[in-house]
C-alpha cells in the first residue's frame, strides 16, 4: 500500500537532444490503478521504468510511501514489475519463477510454498507449477509473470504492456481479472499501455502523455468529455474526435463558427469564451458519438443544421459508423456514429447536429481547449 | 545432364573425404601392424599380422600414464577457467556499463590480429622471471582463458532479452548472482562450444609444452608422442597407436556434446 509522487521528473538520454521526459508532475494516490497511456515513443515506459529504478532519474524527486526512492535500488523499493516479454527465468519451473525474488529475500521454505499456492490459486495456475515457460501459452506464461509479482506482497504493482502479446479476445479476459485483482488486492498499481481502450476500462485514473510531456491526468471520462488540449481529444475514444479547421465569425449579434466545409451559428453562452477568436483561426472538434440525425433525434438540445452526404458506411453490429462529408466540400471526411437500426446507404443526404454541450473549441496555435 | 551434376558432386565429396579420413584411417591401420618397417611397397592397408600389441607398449614401455596425467589435469583446469572467465567476462562486456568497456574488448579483439607465435619469446620471458618453467603453472596459466571464448560468450548474452536481467534485479539479484543463478543456466550450448573448443585446443596443444617443459615427466601426450620420432628411427605403429589413443577423448567428447556445440555456435551469432 503506497502513494507515489513524481515531482518535476526529468529523463535526458545521455547523447539524446530531447528530453524523453520533460518534466512529469503525478500524485498517485494510495491504491489507485494508475494508467499510463500514449503513443509510442511518448515516454511512457521510460516513467514506469523510472519508477521501478530501471532507469536513471536525471533530475527531480520520485516518492515512493513518502520516501525518497531517486537512489534506491530496483530490489529496495518494494515494488513488483510485469513484463510485456514475461521475463520469465526460461531454465526454472513456475514454481521456482515465482520463489526466486523469495528466496533471494530469505523467505522461510513454509512461507514461500503458502504465498505461491494462494497465487497460483488466485490466478489459475496451480496446474503449471511445475512446467517449464517454454511448455506454456502465452496467456499462462502472462499469468504466472503476474503471480511472480503477486507472491513478493509488493507496495506497488507496476505493468508495463502486459497484455500487448496476447490475442484479441484474452486480453479483454487479462484486462478484467487484472481490475479483479486490484480490487481483491487494493494496492497502488502503475500500467502502461498504449492502447486507449484499455487504458479507459481499467484505470481509475489516466495519465495521457505525448513527446515526453503529461498532457492530462484525468478520470478516463473526464478525458473523453473534457480534454484538455486537442492532442487528448483526438488520442482518448475510438473512433477518434473530428476536428475541422476554421474562424469564429461575427454576424451581427450572431456568433458563428466559418469553415471552408460549411459554418453555423453558436449558442450565445459560447460568446464570451469565442470572442477574442473573432477572425481568428480555432479547431472545431466533435465526437462522432454526438452528432445526431436530426430525422431521428428531435429532443435533444443540436446545434443548427448541417448538411452532409454518406461516402461510407460501416456496420459492427451493434452500431454503424458513417463517414461523411459536408455538402458542397467533399475533399473533407467525418465519421459519426448512429445506432445500426438505421439502414443508411452510401449518397444518403441527411442533416445532422451536434449535442451542443459537446461541442469543442480548441485553440488553432496551443490547441488548448477553449470551450 | 542432372544426373551428371549429381554424380559430379558427390565425386567431389567422396575425394576430400577420403583426402581428410584417409591419414587417420591409415593411422589405424599402422598402429595395428606388427611390421614396423610400414612404409615399404607395397603398403599394407589391411596389415596381415594385425596385432595389439603396439597399444599394450603404449602403456608398458612409455611413462603413457604420466603424460595422460598432465593432459588431463592440464585441460580439465584450462577448460573449466575458459568456460567461468570466459562467461564472467562475456557477460560484464555484454551487460555491464563501465567507463573503457568498448576500449577494452577491442584491445582484446585486437590482440587476435597478432600471430600467437610472436607472443611465444615475451611469454617465456615473463614465465622465467617468475620461475615457472617446466611447472604445470606454466603450462597453464597462458591459456587461463582465451579472448576467441569471451568473444563468444559476449555474442551469446546479447542474445539474452534485457528483461531477464531487469526481472532480475527486480527479484533483488546482485550483478554476480543474475550470472551466476540466470546467465550461467540458460547458455548450455554457448558454454558447450566454449567447453569443446578449449578441451580440444588443449588437448593437442603441442607448441607452448614444447617450449616451457624441460623433463620427460611434464610432458603432455602430444609431447610424449612426438619424442617418439627419431631421425634415425621412428617406430610408427608405436606412434600410431598413442595417436589413436590420444585422439580417442576429442572424439568421445565432441560426439557427446555435439547436439550443443551445433547450437552454440548457430546462436552465439544469431538473435533469438
Amino acid at each position: 500500500m503506497a502513494s507515489i509522487q513524481l515531482k518535476n521528473i526529468r529523463k535526458v538520454y545521455p547523447g539524446a537532444e530531447n528530453a524523453t521526459i520533460a518534466h512529469a508532475n503525478l500524485d498517485i494516490k494510495d491504491k489507485e490503478f494508475i494508467v499510463l497511456v500514449g503513443p509510442s515513443g511518448c515516454g511512457k515506459s521510460t516513467l514506469l521504468r523510472m519508477i521501478a529504478g530501471l532507469e536513471e532519474i536525471t533530475a527531480g524527486e520520485m516518492m515512493i510511501d513518502a520516501t525518497k526512492v531517486n537512489d534506491l535500488s530496483p530490489k529496495d523499493r518494494d515494488i513488483a514489475f510485469v513484463f510485456q516479454n514475461y521475463a520469465l527465468y526460461p531454465h526454472m519451473t513456475v514454481f521456482e519463477n515465482m520463489a526466486f525474488g523469495l528466496k533471494l529475500r530469505g523467505t522461510p521454505k513454509e512461507k514461500i510454498e503458502v504465498a505461491i499456492n494462494e497465487a497460483a490459486k488466485t490466478l489459475n495456475i496451480e496446474h503449471l507449477l511445475d512446467r517449464r515457460p517454454k511448455d506454456m501459452s502465452g496467456g499462462q506464461r502472462q499469468r504466472v509473470a503476474i503471480g511472480r509479482a503477486i507472491v513478493r506482497n509488493p507496495k506497488v504493482f507496476l505493468f508495463d504492456e502486459p497484455l500487448s502479446n496476447l490475442d484479441a479476445s484474452l486480453r479483454v479476459q487479462m484486462r478484467t481479472e487484472i481490475r479483479k485483482l486490484h480490487r481483491e488486492l487494493a494496492t497502488t498499481m502503475v500500467y502502461v499501455t498504449h492502447d486507449q481502450i484499455e487504458a479507459m476500462t481499467m484505470g481509475d485514473r489516466i495519465v495521457v502523455l505525448k513527446d515526453g510531456e503529461v498532457m492530462q491526468f484525468d478520470t478516463p471520462i473526464n478525458l473523453f468529455n473534457n480534454p484538455q488540449n486537442k492532442f487528448v481529444a483526438g488520442f482518448i475514444g475510438s473512433p477518434s474526435m473530428n476536428f475541422l479547421n476554421g474562424h469564429i465569425h461575427m454576424d451581427g449579434d450572431k456568433i458563428q463558427f466559418r469553415s471552408e466545409d460549411m459554418h453555423f451559428s453558436l449558442p450565445s453562452a459560447f460568446k464570451d469564451k469565442l470572442l477574442p477568436y473573432v477572425d481568428k483561426k480555432i479547431v472545431y472538434g466533435f465526437r462522432p458519438e454526438y452528432i445526431y440525425d436530426k430525422a431521428h433525434e428531435a429532443d435533444k438540445q443540436l446545434s443548427e443544421d448541417v448538411k452532409i452526404k454518406i461516402t461510407t458506411v460501416e456496420p459492427i453490429g451493434s452500431e454503424t459508423y458513417l463517414y461523411f462529408s459536408y455538402l458542397g466540400c467533399p475533399d473533407n471526411t467525418f465519421c459519426m456514429r448512429t445506432s445500426s437500426q438505421h439502414a443508411y446507404q452510401i449518397g444518403d443526404l441527411l442533416t445532422v447536429g451536434v449535442d451542443i454541450d459537446r461541442l469543442r473549441f480548441f485553440d488553432f496555435e496551443t490547441e488548448e481547449r477553449v470551450i | 545432364m542432372d544426373k551428371l551434376k549429381i554424380i559430379a558432386f558427390y565425386s567431389v565429396l567422396l575425394a576430400f573425404t577420403a583426402l581428410y579420413l584417409g591419414p587417420f584411417l591409415f593411422s589405424i591401420s599402422i598402429s595395428f601392424n606388427a611390421d614396423k618397417d610400414v612404409f615399404e611397397w607395397p603398403i599394407e592397408f589391411f596389415p596381415s599380422n594385425a596385432t595389439v600389441d603396439n597399444y599394450i607398449a603404449v602403456w608398458e614401455e612409455l611413462p603413457f600414464s604420466t603424460w595422460l596425467f598432465n593432459s588431463v589435469f592440464i585441460t580439465l583446469i584450462q577448460t573449466v577457467t575458459n568456460i567461468f572467465f570466459s562467461a564472467l567476462a562475456g557477460f560484464a562486456f555484454a551487460r555491464l556499463s563501465f567507463k573503457g568497456k568498448n576500449f577494452i574488448f577491442n584491445l582484446l579483439l585486437s590482440s587476435l590480429m597478432i600471430p600467437g607465435i610472436i607472443l611465444l619469446v615475451p611469454k617465456f620471458i615473463v614465465l622465467n622471471e617468475f620461475g615457472l618453467i617446466n611447472s604445470y603453472a606454466g603450462i597453464i596459466l597462458p591459456g587461463l582463458v582465451g579472448i576467441t571464448n569471451i568473444f563468444l560468450m559476449k555474442q551469446f548474452f546479447e542474445t539474452i532479452p534485457k528483461d531477464l536481467d531487469e526481472a532480475a534485479l527486480i527479484d533483488g539479484c546482485s550483478y554476480f548472482k543474475m550470472f551466476w543463478k540466470i546467465f550461467l543456466p540458460i547458455s548450455k550450448p554457448a558454454l558447450a562450444a566454449v567447453a569443446i573448443y578449449t578441451f580440444q585446443g588443449s588437448w593437442n596443444e603441442f607448441l607452448w609444452p614444447v617450449i616451457v617443459t624441460v623433463s620427460e615427466d611434464m610432458y603432455t601426450l602430444p609431447l610424449g608422442m612426438a619424442s617418439l620420432r627419431s631421425e634415425l628411427l621412428t617406430d610408427w605403429p608405436l606412434l600410431m597407436a598413442g595417436t589413436i589413443l590420444i585422439s580417442l577423448p576429442t572424439l568421445a567428447i565432441f560426439i557427446y556434446f555435439q547436439k550443443y556445440f551445433v547450437q552454440g555456435v548457430a546462436s552465439s551469432g544469431l538473435k533469438g
